[in-house]
């Protein structure tokens, strides 16, 4: 086990650098900040001193050595923008994407799975051919326009919810969270439910192959010949085999809301770090930018060992070979 | 006599599929009696599994039983709520599956399996279900039941885990047990060893037995009852005994002499020629005729209806072998 960590992180270490040099390097072939940040009203002396205070004067394989530098020190640099260290700026917007994701992901639970392992038990039921019908179109319709759509139906013409903002936020640990106050909630919800749909779609359709497929197995007849109440059997004998997929998908699509929501907060202007990656994009705050990519790759290395953690959790045969190995 | 534990009364059960209707059991009858055994033998195809299914309600669609009484202690199965058969299941009637290796879900340990059925029929404490687990699996020879109660199905072999199956059907004496080929997936030494054990324990208990089987060898020593069905339809129903050393039907004939030990070494096997028929596209008259070697022209005509020998034996033929 404890090879296998080492292995993973050297793994996760290698690819952190070389996406950190690719997007370094990237960022300087797209544009220069220089143009973006100095006041043109400035006089050359202010602006020369500016343009040094930033670093930006040297040239780049040499900031790509103070760059380096910082990383092995644990400092991804100085946003140019808000002149706060990269990091502790994009820590700052994660609570509000975590929680954003964290909902998101509940509703995608709590709605995607009820409904596909209906539609896997009843394939004949029109019920359940609506259901299946929806969740195509929750996969094909595009992102943004669910957004806008969602805003439209809730927002403008029955004005039940909020179109945008984080609304009233109250502390927990320190930390600001909308989804404590009602205020909150109400304005957590549209985003939420928009980044849902699709994720609601895809545990529809894997939990409803994996129930027509399970339904099969012999050990669901027999449950049944135990006399099992249906209840005991779609509960727990069939819905423990079918969670592996899910869980497995569930993990990669968490670790991309986190990192890419950038569509829909930008559509309800939800002060996460998906707005903050897109305006530090449009104004080639490359510090960000980079610590941002590099937090993202953190990210999805976490997710997926939690994920490896979680299938042991749900099957034993799982376990069993990792103690031989 | 006393009343049979099963009464099966012109059991039919049809498959409605794309294309056409199979007739999977065909107006089948007979009785078990408490501690009786009765074994159902014919070949892959033959619709004993589905005869097991059919007693047990978990017929699924698009089969459907559609004639027949199935009697439980006098009480019609048939048309019952679907609610009261899961009571009986599992608790009046228990089923053994064919292949251990598929029947216990992988996800449960064994103890949750076993215990979950006992709560689904007694109204006992989880305490009390264990020991009671831990006792059923101790009674079918299990070495230090309670540990093995906290395995999980993958850490058991076949043999094991089929003794867990078979645990589970004994753990709340029930009435009757159907076991479809439950000895087929396991090797030989093991095969032996659960057969003399269920036969020990169903006389012991009074529980009459279903086994279902192609395999007449095992048949000799554990049945009192024989049903030998082909395409559907009970073809012969006898005594074991008399069944085994005199078969009155061609093909029951033709399954005897078909097992390696009937015949002196270097002989050749008789075999029965061809293959059992599609029960979408049975032969006209009696449906083993293009393969028997008594078949005359009558056979190709009218099915045969059954004749009663003694009170017991019972056949279908328009040509029986002579009985001595």
């Amino acid at each position: 086990m404890l090879a296998y960590l080492i292995r993973r992180l050297g793994q996760s270490v290698l690819v952190m650098s070389v996406m950190a040099t690719i997007v370094f390097f990237g960022l300087y072939m797209v544009g220069n900040p220089v143009d973006l940040l100095i006041n043109p009203e400035d006089d050359l002396a202010a602006q020369e001193a500016a343009i040094a205070r930033l670093g930006l004067d040297q040239p780049i394989l040499v900031q790509f050595w103070h760059f380096l530098q910082g990383v092995v020190q644990g400092d991804l640099g100085t946003s140019f923008v808000h002149n706060q260290p990269a990091l502790e700026l994009i820590l700052s917007r994660l609570p509000a994407t975590l929680e954003l994701a964290a909902f998101a992901m509940l509703l995608a639970v709590i709605i995607g799975i009820p409904l596909g392992m209906f539609a896997g038990l009843y394939p004949k039921s029109p019920v359940s051919k609506g259901i299946m019908a929806g969740s195509i179109l929750g996969f094909s319709t595009p992102n943004f326009w669910q957004g806008l759509m969602l805003i439209m139906l809730f927002a403008v013409f029955w004005r039940v919810l909020p179109a945008g903002g984080r609304g009233e936020t109250a502390e927990l640990f320190g930390i600001p969270f909308s989804f404590l106050t009602l205020d909150g909630l109400q304005h957590l919800f549209l985003p939420a439910l928009n980044i849902a749909i699709y994720k609601i779609s895809l545990v529809i359709r894997l939990s409803q192959a994996g129930t027509a497929e399970v339904s099969l197995q012999d050990y669901v007849k027999y449950a049944r010949a135990r006399g099992l109440s249906t209840r005991r059997i779609v509960g727990t004998h069939i819905l423990k085999n079918i969670l592996i997929p899910i869980v497995t998908v569930l993990g990669l699509e968490l670790g991309s809301v986190l990192a890419f929501a950038v569509v829909t907060e930008t559509v309800f202007s939800w002060p996460g770090m998906g707005k903050l990656l897109i305006d530090s994009i449009g104004l080639l705050d490359r510090p960000v930018v980079v610590a941002y990519l590099m937090l993202t790759v953190f990210l999805f290395v976490v997710i997926n060992l939690v994920v490896d953690l979680v299938y042991s959790l749900l099957d034993p045969r799982i376990r069993t070979k990792g103690k031989n190995a | 006599m006393t009343q049979p534990v099963l009464s099966v009364r012109n059991l039919t059960t049809e498959f409605h599929t794309k294309a056409g209707i199979v007739r999977a059991v065909d107006g089948i009858s007979f009785d078990v009696g408490p501690g009786e055994v009765m074994a159902l033998v014919g070949e892959s195809g033959s619709g004993k599994t589905i005869t097991g299914f059919s007693i047990m309600g978990l017929i699924d669609e698009p089969g459907k039983v559609v004639d027949g009484e199935i009697l439980l202690n006098g009480q019609n199965l048939r048309g019952m709520s679907e609610k009261k058969l899961q009571g009986l299941r599992g608790d009046r009637i228990a089923m053994i599956f064919q292949d251990p290796m598929m029947t216990l879900n992988p996800l449960l340990r064994i103890e949750e399996q076993m215990v979950e059925t006992v709560l689904a029929h007694r109204d006992v404490s989880k305490a009390r279900a264990r020991e009671m687990a831990t006792e059923a699996l101790a009674l079918v020879g299990i070495p230090s039941p309670a540990e093995r109660l906290r395995n999980y199905p993958h850490e058991m072999s076949g043999g094991m885990r089929q003794r867990v199956v078979i645990a589970i059907a004994l753990m709340l004496e029930p009435d009757l047990i159907i076991a479809d080929e439950p000895t087929t997936a396991l090797d030989v030494t093991i095969q032996s060893q659960i057969l003399s054990e269920m036969q020990k324990l169903m006389a012991e208990r009074n529980t009459a037995l279903i086994w279902v089987t192609h395999d007449l060898t095992v048949v000799a020593g554990l049945a009192h009852k024989v049903a030998v069905m082909y395409a559907g339809r009970i073809v012969e129903y006898a005594d074991v005994d008399p069944l085994l050393d005199q078969p009155i039907h061609p093909y029951t004939s033709g399954l005897i002499s078909s097992i390696p030990s009937s015949v002196p070494r270097g002989q050749t096997l008789r075999q029965i020629p061809g293959m059992a028929p599609s029960l979408l596209n049975l032969p006209k008259g009696c449906s083993f005729q293009p393969r028997c070697f008594a078949a005359s022209e009558q056979c190709g005509v009218s099915r045969p209806d059954e004749t009663n020998v003694d009170g017991v034996r019972r056949y279908r033929c328009h040509n029986p072998l002579e009985v001595a």
